[in-house]
């Protein structure tokens, strides 16, 4: 990583530009009246939505696909946090690679379309406050774009714990039957994820003597003690020593494991992900939360906030942690395969459509986790696309039962049938939205999956059978996918509305659909244009991982993946 | 050989900000005396008055340098300069939130607010102690006026509930506070048998000739057992556990205002004492060489206790007042963190700063959360269940958005003053090696989020509610959580603001 350009940087850069957007937004709102200007709410908010986005499609333009370091950096000295007698920064530090970018234009092409689907919503007859809704779709945006720009540790954190506020009272106030549960349960849980993060973000500040994570890495690369090859970074005085009784390779690795610093660090930022993704077994939260917020919620939480679990892993885990990432890579890429599988099988036995879309996501963020610890780029670079399918899909998902809902408020997928009998252009658009998320060549999802296939066979450090489960995994998605679509568009129209005026497609509806079919249609047959831009990023992040490298990471690595199955 | 101490040697001059207010609080009980009756409501403002004098006061005789004054007694530095700005800021919302209280609830006398300023002026003699005599004087200076206070509301004879709550508040107060004043004095003796001396920087250097000698003395275990009384004394005044028994009862009891500002004030004085006892005093006493200050296990198992039983006992509660107190007794847990992690050397200025920031965060937030369920008491004292919070964010929604951002700054969410406490109070402890404690505080904060978000629940989540328009929220009670709420905003948002004040403070 180039690390000139990311300090000498002043000036406001785009990247600032596109995170304050929103910002700006939500303080244009607070002038505006909550009970007689509802429409200008509505349209101020959606117009800094769709400038962010036009934002974001200026840093596209201005990337440079070449260098994989961070561009369009700035970074300014904030405030001095004392340790011990000498103080440390915490800038503001904001920059995208390739995969930040990636994930920036997601967020800002995701949230015009959850504001589109909440267009004289009925949530609005109902619970009312408008402007409130959109002051918290503004802040949510800002934090989610904050958490994939911002490279300060602590900066990252307070962005990252922002995000719940908002989410928190989407859900809440404008959700379903049992949303206070849902809302309470989505709060605690993730922040009794994060919060520990913040324990693991000051320790490594304290050793690091900077909470710039570009910094960290850097350190953390160039770390070497010649007396003592085995030392890293994180813990200087190796864990790996010999025991008693003739050492073995296995209680060396445990050793390692539950004992060194580096380990407990690894987890501290893994469990803060591993809840926002959610991994298996930590994903309970995540079908009460969808299940009952409104449908603009469940496509942002879906979109969006998964993926900055996903993101987080990449970007600081795999970064800051090397060896812990070798060590505890196949266990947690494991703990993928089986959220695909079990993802895929709870899947099935839902009744409640909005449940079994919620489930798919477990199943399908596992190929993403289990991309991730594949550690070489085929792997990281498609799960960072496949991350980006995932929000497309399955935002498109959550929006089609969103539609159906405000029609015939029911989510039972017994009480549907029939519906491409009565809305014909509906269902064609949401056989091909369906059809992403199972993974059909030709569209987004098989390219994401594919590569992250490839990827996890090609590993280093997986087994050929986390790809044999995973492709199951791929086909079960069918399966469920296939019995939703079934149950829901085909047989019989048995439940028809009695206002039929409603089985036409207002124009909201219908532009939000057909941006994100263009999307998953340009993704599916040109995802060069995509890999292209992630493809130096990738490398830089897994470069140090290829087993050339291995040398300077010391025996330990070598040692585990000899022990891989 | 005894000087006579010449005028100048008292340099007054520094500790004129607390002497003002000693000052002001006489005339005003004069005054007060000669005001008739239908000009009886300038006593606040002229209360208010003398706070801003004594803030002036302040501003001109805050520096960074260790200057001592009244025969090296006190101590004016940036740390009591910072402390003395949380009191005085503390002091003035809670008149602004008493005003129109007491006139509803029929207890408006003149003295009270001479009570307020006195209590005041203690805690700031308290934090400017450079001197274990100045600690037990300024202790009571402050406690005394507290008791009554505490039973202010037996005045009113007509609410015979009330009345006799505020009584038992009150009587419960005194005489666990006294019997904890004993405590204080005794371990200040033994101290003193102990060091030969009762000022606080000189104890500080016959610590290390005590812990150096090689003879077999007693002294280390004099100091031992002096240092834990004075935990136990100063421990009461902040309400840490095992010392907490006392707050749900004379939280709940004591007229609300008074809640507020002794929720506060008692424990930035108690809190300051603490640090300049423990830290600035008995910073180099360990038992064995090369270890850490020998309180610093026993402190760090009391935060564990206060972290642990304050949060979770506050699940239990469905009244607001006992519900802030036993979040009162959670904070002062994530405070004595901060002291814990003094205990190790080099840390010990920047947990004091954290200890300070936390304090200011705390100040502006409870006192904001006090105000807020005063606006939803009734006349008669009830109405402070979380059921009454029902409704408020239709019947008020300015109030139900700052008791929101209040509750989230109490929780330690981002962009809230409360967040940038718990930072660098969990950056202090994490330097000083005390990952278990800071571990133990954060999931305690999680644990705290569940209280603290069901306020939120009540007021925003339940839409059917129709709540009740909150009665007590008049002008002046606006006015209080106004800048309660814009101190825990900018607090939180601009937060190199706190880390630059705090940054000259100095305490070894």
């Amino acid at each position: 990583m180039d690390l000139t350009t990311a300090v000498d940087v002043s000036g406001l850069s785009l990247t600032t530009i596109t995170l304050f957007i929103p910002l700006i937004g939500l303080f244009a709102l607070l002038f505006l009246n909550g009970e007689t200007q509802k429409e200008q709410i509505k349209w101020t908010a959606f117009g800094f939505s769709i400038a962010a986005f036009i934002a974001s499609i200026l840093m596209w333009v201005n990337f440079d696909a070449s260098d994989g370091g961070l561009q369009m950096v700035q970074r300014n000295d904030w405030a001095n946090i004392a340790v011990g007698d000498s103080t440390i920064n915490i800038s503001y530090y904001v920059g995208v690679d390739g995969i930040s970018l990636l994930l920036v234009l997601l967020t800002t092409f995701i949230m015009p379309i959850a504001m589109l689907s909440s267009f004289n919503s009925q949530i609005f007859e109902e619970r009312g406050r408008e402007k409130l809704y959109y002051i918290f779709m503004m802040l949510l945006e800002f934090a989610m774009l904050g958490v994939f720009v911002v490279h300060d540790l602590i900066i990252f954190y307070v962005f990252w714990e922002v995000t719940l506020v908002p989410m928190y009272f989407l859900i809440g106030i404008w959700g379903a039957e049992q949303r206070i549960y849902a809302a309470v349960k989505f709060f605690l849980y993730t922040m009794a994820g994060s919060i520990l993060m913040l324990i693991a973000i000051l320790y490594v500040g304290n050793t690091a003597g900077t909470f710039a994570a570009p910094e960290v890495t850097a350190m953390v690369q160039e770390y070497s003690d010649a007396e003592n090859p085995d030392a890293t970074f994180w813990d200087r005085e190796p864990v790996v020593a010999e025991t008693a009784e003739g050492e073995e390779v296995s209680e060396e690795e445990a050793g390692f494991l539950f004992t060194s610093v580096e380990s407990f660090l690894f987890l501290g930022f893994l469990v803060a992900f591993a809840i926002k993704v959610p991994i298996w077994p930590f994903h309970s939260w995540l079908p009460d939360a969808h299940v009952q917020a409104p449908t603009a919620g469940s496509i942002i939480l879906a979109g969006v906030l998964l993926k900055m679990g996903t993101y987080g892993i990449v970007r600081f885990n795999l970064t800051l942690f090397p060896e812990a990432s070798v060590a505890w890579g196949p266990t947690i890429a494991a703990l993928g395969v089986i959220g695909i599988l079990y993802g895929a099988w709870v899947s099935y036995a839902q009744d409640n459509v909005k449940k079994l879309v919620a489930y798919s996501s477990v199943s399908h963020l596992g190929f993403v986790v289990l991309g991730i610890f594949a550690l070489n780029a085929q792997g990281v670079q498609g799960a960072t696309l496949q991350m980006v399918n995932h929000g497309l899909s399955t935002g498109g998902l959550f929006l089609i039962v969103g539609i159906l809902y405000e029609r015939w408020h029911t989510k039972e997928m017994a009480d549907y049938g029939g519906i491409w009998k009565v809305m014909p252009a509906f269902g064609a658009i949401s056989l091909i939205i369906t059809l992403s998320s199972m993974g059909l060549p030709g569209l987004n999802g098989f390219v994401g999956e594919f590569t992250i296939l490839l990827g996890s066979l090609g590993s280093d450090y997986l087994g050929f059978f986390f790809t044999l489960f995973a492709t199951i995994g791929v086909i079960l998605a069918a399966v469920y996918l296939l019995k939703m679509f079934q149950h829901v568009f085909m047989g019989e129209h048995n439940n028809p509305l009695s206002n039929t005026e409603k089985y036409k497609v207002q124009w909201y509806e219908m532009t939000a659909l057909v941006l994100l079919v263009l999307v998953i249609i340009w993704i599916g047959v040109q995802p060069g244009t995509f890999f292209n831009m992630l493809d130096q990023s990738a490398n830089n992040i897994v470069a140090q991982y290829s087993l050339e490298a291995q040398e300077v990471l010391g025996e330990l690595a070598q040692k585990v993946v000899m022990l891989g199955p | 050989m005894f000087v006579e101490p010449t005028f100048a040697d008292l340099n007054l001059g520094v500790t004129l900000p607390a002497v003002w207010l000693l000052v002001a609080a006489c005339i005003l009980l004069m005054v007060d005396l000669f005001l008739p009756d239908e000009r009886k409501s300038l006593t606040p403002y002229l209360a208010m008055g003398s706070l801003v004098i004594s803030f002036i006061l302040n501003l001109f005789t805050y520096n960074p340098e260790q200057t001592t004054a009244l025969n090296e007694m006190f101590k004016a530095d940036a740390f009591t300069g910072f402390l003395n700005i949380v009191l005085l800021i503390a002091a003035f919302i809670s008149i602004l939130l008493s005003t129109d209280y007491l006139k509803r609830t029929k207890i408006n006398k003149g003295e009270y607010y001479v009570l307020l300023l006195l209590s005041t002026a203690g805690a700031m003699f308290m934090v400017g102690a450079n001197d274990l005599i100045i600690v037990f004087i300024a202790l009571e200076l402050l406690s005394i006026p507290l008791y009554i206070l505490a039973a202010f509301r037996s005045l009113n004879k007509e609410q015979v509930d009330m009345a006799s709550k505020s009584e038992e508040s009150g009587m419960k107060y005194f005489i666990l506070g006294a019997f904890s004043s004993a405590f204080l004095v005794y371990g200040s003796a033994l101290v003193y048998g102990a060091t030969g001396t009762t000022n606080i920087p000189a104890i500080f250097e016959s610590v290390s000739v005590i812990i150096s000698t090689t003879e077999p003395t007693s002294s280390p275990f004099f100091l031992l057992a002096g240092a834990g009384l004075l935990l136990v004394g100063l421990g009461f005044k902040v309400a840490v556990v095992p010392f907490h028994m006392w707050t749900p009862d004379v939280y709940e009891g004591a007229p609300t205002p008074v809640t507020a500002f002794m929720s506060v004030v008692a424990k930035v004085g108690g809190f300051a004492s603490l640090l300049r006892v423990m830290v600035t005093g008995l910073a180099t006493f360990t038992l064995v060489d090369g270890d850490p200050a020998a309180w610093q296990t026993t402190i760090t198992i009391v935060a564990i206790a206060t972290l642990i039983l304050g949060n979770f006992v506050a699940i239990a509660q469905r009244n607001i007042k006992r519900l802030l107190a036993y979040s009162s007794i959670a904070h002062a847990g994530y405070i004595i963190m901060a002291v814990a992690a003094a205990g190790t050397a080099g840390v010990e200025n920047s947990a004091t700063q954290g200890a300070l920031v936390y304090l200011l965060a705390y100040m502006f937030t409870n006192l904001g959360a006090f105000a807020v369920a005063m606006a939803i008491e009734k006349d008669d004292g009830t109405g402070v269940d979380l059921d009454d919070l029902k409704g408020l964010a239709k019947s008020n929604p300015m109030l139900a958005m700052a008791m929101a951002v209040f509750m989230l700054s109490l929780t330690g969410i981002p962009l809230t003053a409360g967040f940038v406490g718990k930072l660098l109070i969990f950056q202090a402890t994490v330097n000083a090696g005390l990952i278990g404690l800071a571990v133990i505080g954060v999931l305690t904060s999680v644990v705290s989020a569940f209280y603290y978000v069901r306020v939120i629940v009540n007021m925003y989540l339940d839409v059917d509610a129709e709540g009740d328009p909150a009665a007590g929220a008049t002008p002046y009670l606006q006015w209080a959580v106004n800048v309660s709420l814009a101190g825990t905003m900018i607090l939180g948002i601009i937060f190199p603001l706190a880390t630059n004040l705090v940054s000259m403070v100095q305490i070894v």
